[in-house]
């Protein structure tokens, strides 16, 4: 039986080799999909193409793909694009411009028999706020809406996978901002397992539960997020992963006093400027990991908040005058501080310190536009957003 | 003298079948011809555009052979039916559709390209069947392609003179089309009845041209979507 039909998360198998003139994919990936998982790599390295042929819209790859305990691809077996029952958001969305807005997002609603039908087409036009544009022309449409329409339009053909190849690539930044929310409640309320394909980092963090490293062909890691973004030999595929440890948290609650929001995981709690999320909602935070000190003693008085007790795993070796620390504090969790302190504080592996994190960001989850809060966190937490 | 509206007639029956058998058969070609990687493509398409290039004489003359009693596919008919489609109307509509291929072929073709593969890949992805795409999608937006082929068929098969004259002859009600009832005022020096016959059918091709633009401007083609 179907683990979708048992309530668990689907599982993916993929193993697929595709041999052009310039260009080797050889791809193998296992995964259990729940929530958004992202496929991050550079420009170029394949990851359109397996998406694609996840999809079924590619005959060329060799291989084998499995979902959910049913045969998509294998030596005897192809199933056409139709019968996969996996939805699929393109870039440049590929309206349908001879029909109304209407008329798009019904078209495979109205190629799905009855029985298959999870989601009302109202639901769906509320969730991606189409109301006011259902019987316009799509050409009259801007980037961020024909986006929103063509979401509508997957999931109203009642995908059991939703793959998305880089939904957000043709808008710009502020366009962006306004659609991310949308792709949130996909995965959020609708609760449809979601492939993102994606080269930007930001999307990523905001977005997946689980991230798929890809480079040149291939797939270098695959798990959640937080273990595959901190683990150092994968930062050169990483790229702007660099930037700091991502720590899959909970929301603990909120301080409206104080303005700030406090966050649960594993090593216990910390302290970040307050977002607009309920309590118990998962949420990756940042941490740049020149913004994480070490201290041996606990300090006394300090204005940082947070303070994780743990210990060393590892330094990373490093011919500069700064060194990476990787730190347990029930997260895997980056410092990156001079090399000249690693040996007046002689950490070593298993030594036991206490991490100093002087701010942590989360990526901005509010609807719409980013709020006055959204604004000062991005500053407070060093602009990681690169606006 | 009454006006006689005989070869005009004819002459838009004989245009507007053509265009129907034409939109049957060249829209599957047109359809191959734009989306096929095989080698073949470069022959079909110069096989498709040899009407554009050879002199309606030749044409008429290769047709004459062929359709005639003595003829491959005449020959044929003649034993099947008992009578040959030279000087025919069946056959000036043969001929015309052979005439008049590219005209319609090339638009369309023209058109499932700037459509491309995306849209079908869009409609395959949400659960569509081929047929179903190819009526729900790609023929509706290149509804501009079939527009204008048309058009064009039609008034390339309705101003056709060597192919008719070579294998249609001159009969009234049968094969005396317009061009060739023109050609013969002229000849026989009756002018006034050539005038009547040639302004009919510049305003008819004028008026119908002008409806075919105003209608393609509605209905403006963005390609992508």
């Amino acid at each position: 039986m179907p683990a979708a039909e048992q309530g668990g998360a689907p599982r993916l198998e993929a193993d697929l080799v595709l041999d052009r003139k310039d260009f080797r994919l050889e791809a193998s990936l296992d995964v259990r999909l729940s929530g958004v998982t992202a496929i991050f790599g550079p420009s170029g390295c394949g990851k359109t193409t397996f998406l694609r042929a996840i999809a079924g819209l590619e005959r060329e790859p060799r291989g084998r793909i499995v979902f959910d305990a049913t045969v998509w691809q294998d030596d005897r077996t192809f199933v056409a694009a139709r019968d996969r029952r996996a939805g699929l958001v393109f870039q440049d969305a590929r309206l349908f411009s001879h029909l109304t807005v209407r008329g798009n997002i019904l078209y495979g609603h109205r190629r799905t028999p009855k029985g298959e039908r999870m989601f009302r087409p109202e639901t769906v036009v509320r969730l991606m706020d189409l109301d006011s544009l259902l019987g316009r022309r799509v050409s009259s449409l801007s980037g961020g809406e024909r986006q929103r329409v063509s979401f509508a339009r997957a999931v109203l053909a009642n995908p059991r996978l939703l793959l998305m190849d880089e939904p957000l690539a043709s808008l710009d930044q502020d366009r962006k901002e306004d659609i991310l929310p949308f792709i949130e409640r996909l995965a959020g309320e609708l609760r449809i397992p979601t492939l993102y394909v994606s080269h930007e980092i930001d999307e990523v963090v905001r977005l997946a539960s689980d991230l798929v490293l890809m480079s040149e062909g291939r797939i270098v890691a695959s798990g959640p997020i937080e273990e595959v973004s901190n683990r150092f030999d994968l930062r050169s595929y990483a790229g702007r992963l660099d930037a700091g440890s991502i720590i899959r948290m909970r929301v603990a609650g909120h301080d409206p006093e104080t303005g700030i929001t406090r966050f649960a995981f594993a090593g216990g709690e910390v302290i970040g400027p307050r977002v607009d999320m309920a309590k118990g909602a998962e949420v990756n935070l940042r941490v740049r990991s020149r913004d994480v000190a070490i201290a041996l003693d606990p300090p006394g008085r300090t204005s940082i908040l947070n303070v994780l007790p743990g210990k060393v795993v590892e330094i990373a070796p490093n011919d500069g005058p700064q060194a990476h620390v990787l730190l347990d504090v029930g997260a895997p969790l980056w410092a990156r501080i001079m090399r000249r302190s690693v040996d007046a504080l002689e950490l070593v592996p298993g030594r036991p310190i206490y991490a100093l994190v002087k701010a942590v960001a989360v990526d901005r989850r509010s609807l719409g536009r980013p709020t006055a809060m959204d604004l000062s966190l991005a500053e407070r937490g060093g602009g990681e957003r690169g606006r | 003298m009454p006006f006689d509206f005989g070869p005009l007639w004819l002459s838009v029956q004989l245009s507007a079948i053509t265009v129907g058998i034409l939109m049957f058969v060249g829209t599957p070609v047109a359809w191959w011809l734009a989306r096929t990687r095989s080698r073949l493509r470069v022959v079909v398409e110069a096989v498709v555009a040899l009407p554009l290039v050879l002199p309606p004489t030749v044409l008429g003359f290769y047709l004459l052979l062929m359709l005639g009693p003595d003829g491959p596919l005449g020959g044929l008919l003649v034993s099947v039916t008992g009578r040959s489609l030279t000087f025919s109307f069946e056959g000036l509509v043969f001929a015309s559709a052979i005439y008049s291929l590219p005209f319609v072929v090339q638009p369309v073709q023209g058109a499932f390209e700037a459509v491309g593969r995306g849209p079908l890949e869009a409609a395959f992805a949400l659960r569509a069947r081929a047929l179903d795409a190819f009526f729900t999608v790609a023929v509706p937006m290149a509804r501009r392609g079939f527009i204008t082929g048309g058009v064009l068929g039609f008034a390339h098969t309705l101003g056709e003179f060597g192919v008719v004259l070579m294998v249609g002859g001159n009969i009234p009600g049968e094969t005396r089309v317009i061009s060739i009832a023109v050609f013969e005022h002229v000849e026989t020096l009756n002018y006034p009845a050539a005038h009547a016959l040639s302004a009919v059918l510049l305003c008819f091709c004028f008026v119908v041209l002008v409806t075919v633009y105003a209608v393609n401007r509605r209905f403006p083609v963005h390609a992508g979507g």
